[in-house]
């Protein structure tokens, strides 16, 4: 037993010291900016990193990419996040009211919805209304999430009311499930549909002007480095990155 | 371990260092769930819970699963019979390969039914051209993941209770004349119903709370393919307190499951 208790011990020193060795190593001395980011943000961002780490070289950006509600919790519970990119204001609100977040957040980007078809557009759709044909299996976001409630708001102001095979989680589990070809069609955003690259067609439709949605971002309150939280709020909405915005599909906010 | 009330077995007694890793096991298995019920909105609690689509999710889950379940037992009692007593070459492969579902991710088993079975996968092919069915989106769909991922509870429950079993009474009755099929209903199915509702009761219970697998394979809406889990995934997005009491829900229901089945499971897996 004693030896068991040894062994115990010795892993559990031998993990700290391995942990601590790393960040000895991997840090010299460059800060860690800690950024929650809604996951649609995540080609931009993850191809903006080094530009603003040249331009802060003690900064060492760090991503947390997932869903606005999911981000927006974990910061409400104390996840030690630096900034918020939410994809949605209502997300956004949700940190606010907790007052965590210093200043005004400011939008920067936003993104309209456009249909995806498989490749081929089997089903010959050209407009929001070929949606709702019969023998069209499409597919959307449930309405508890940004991407669904757009969808619903466009239903609304068309009065054309679809009935989909699925209201999923996502706008990932909706391109997956176009991509696959179990669905005709599917509604997601512009900058999504880019993303898939080739493996799925994009069909703009001109009611998408009437549900915009607005990407928010804010340095957090307490974060453990406000200094560089803030300069990283500023180089998004500086021309470099905007132009990437701009190349990923987002529209200026 | 000695439990048996014979004053002639000697009770060798529990190892006190055991006591403080059990406790923070039992500790780690019990607090989470206290922490739902602590944070839980009593006063909206009933409104909450007997909402529309929260209704219309307890039902389909329930509905689903007990469907799944019958599944199991009928396609996975024969198949832990052929493991515990068949003798095909390979069959300790094919014991491994029945243990997948297990090991793999439930979304991953998700999108490997989607890609065998959607339209564009071969048997989704074959079926849509040839009978016009179309599996994706349908209750259906939500009854194969569950069957996908529980199946393998039932069947290693009962293939531990078939081999561990005492094989002599089968024996006997073959040499007193008795044909396989007879001594199988008659013999072999008695001597393992308690490892057989042991298993049921864990494969329900899988069912009752599959995730991964019925999101990605059989998307989510409202009384078709939208069961419990995927309705507390959902609420939480606009509603973290009904996605609690959607939750509390949920372990209401598995802890009945538990209750009422486990005097048998227990039975079967001594």
């Amino acid at each position: 037993m004693k030896r068991l208790v040894m062994i115990v011990l010795a892993a559990g020193l031998a993990v700290t010291a391995c942990g601590g060795g790393q960040t000895a190593t991997s840090g010299q001395q460059r800060v860690p900016v800690t950024v929650f980011a809604a996951a649609s943000l995540n080609n931009v961002f993850t191809r903006l990193e080094p530009q603003f780490e040249a331009a802060n070289p003690g900064a060492d950006l760090r991503f947390n990419f997932g869903g606005s509600s999911d981000l927006a919790q974990q910061i409400v519970h104390g996840a030690p996040a630096d900034v918020f990119a939410s994809a949605n204001e209502a997300q956004m609100k949700v940190v606010q009211n907790e007052g965590k977040v210093t200043g005004t957040p400011e939008p920067f980007v936003t993104n309209v919805l456009t249909i995806v078809v498989p490749v081929g557009n089997p089903k010959n759709i050209h407009s929001f209304a070929d949606l709702a044909k019969p023998g069209v299996t499409e597919v959307v976001c449930a309405a508890q999430v940004p991407c669904g409630a757009a969808t619903k708001k466009i239903e609304k102001d068309t009065n054309i009311t679809l009935s989909p095979a699925s209201e999923e989680q996502d706008v990932l589990a909706v391109l997956s499930k176009v991509q696959a070809g179990v669905a005709d069609a599917g509604l997601v955003y512009v900058t999504d549909a880019r993303s898939a690259g080739g493996k799925v067609q994009e069909i703009n439709f001109p009611e998408a002007t009437k549900a915009v949605n607005v990407y928010p971002i804010a340095a957090i309150k307490d974060a453990p480095h406000t200094e560089l939280a803030q300069a990283f709020v500023t180089f998004i909405h500086s021309p470099t990155a905007q132009q990437q915005f701009a190349s990923a599909g987002f529209g200026a906010a | 371990m000695t439990q048996t009330k014979d004053p002639h077995t000697v009770h060798t007694g529990l190892p006190r260092v055991l006591w403080l890793p059990a406790l923070m096991a039992f500790a780690l298995i019990v607090l989470p769930v206290i922490g739902l019920v602590v944070r839980a909105p009593w006063s909206r609690f009933g409104a909450l819970v007997t909402s529309p689509s929260a209704l219309a999710a307890l039902e389909l889950s329930l509905r689903t699963a007990a469907v799944s379940t019958l599944l199991c037992v009928l396609l996975g009692g024969p198949l832990a019979a052929v493991l515990a007593r068949g003798t095909l070459p390979g069959l300790r492969l094919l014991r491994s390969v029945v243990l997948l579902p297990l090991v793999l991710p439930p979304v991953v088993g998700g999108l490997a039914l989607l890609y065998l079975l959607g339209v564009s996968g071969f048997a989704g092919y074959v079926l849509d051209v040839a009978f016009g069915v179309r599996v994706p989106f349908t209750t259906t769909a939500v009854i194969l993941a569950q069957t996908f991922v529980a199946m393998p509870f039932l069947v290693v429950s009962l293939e531990g209770a078939l081999r561990t079993g005492e094989q002599r009474y089968e024996s006997i009755a073959a040499t007193l004349g008795a044909r396989p099929w007879t001594v199988f209903r008659r013999i072999t199915v008695p001597l393992v119903l308690p490892g057989l509702g042991s298993g049921t009761v864990l494969s329900f219970a899988r069912c009752l709370g599959e995730f991964g697998a019925t999101i990605a394979f059989a998307g989510s809406l409202q009384g078709v393919t939208r069961t419990l889990p995927l309705e507390v995934y959902l609420q939480r997005e606009v509603d973290a307190d009904g996605a609690i009491a959607l939750s509390l829900l949920l372990v209401v229901v598995a802890i009945v499951v538990i209750v009422v089945g486990r005097p048998r499971s227990a039975e079967g897996l001594r």
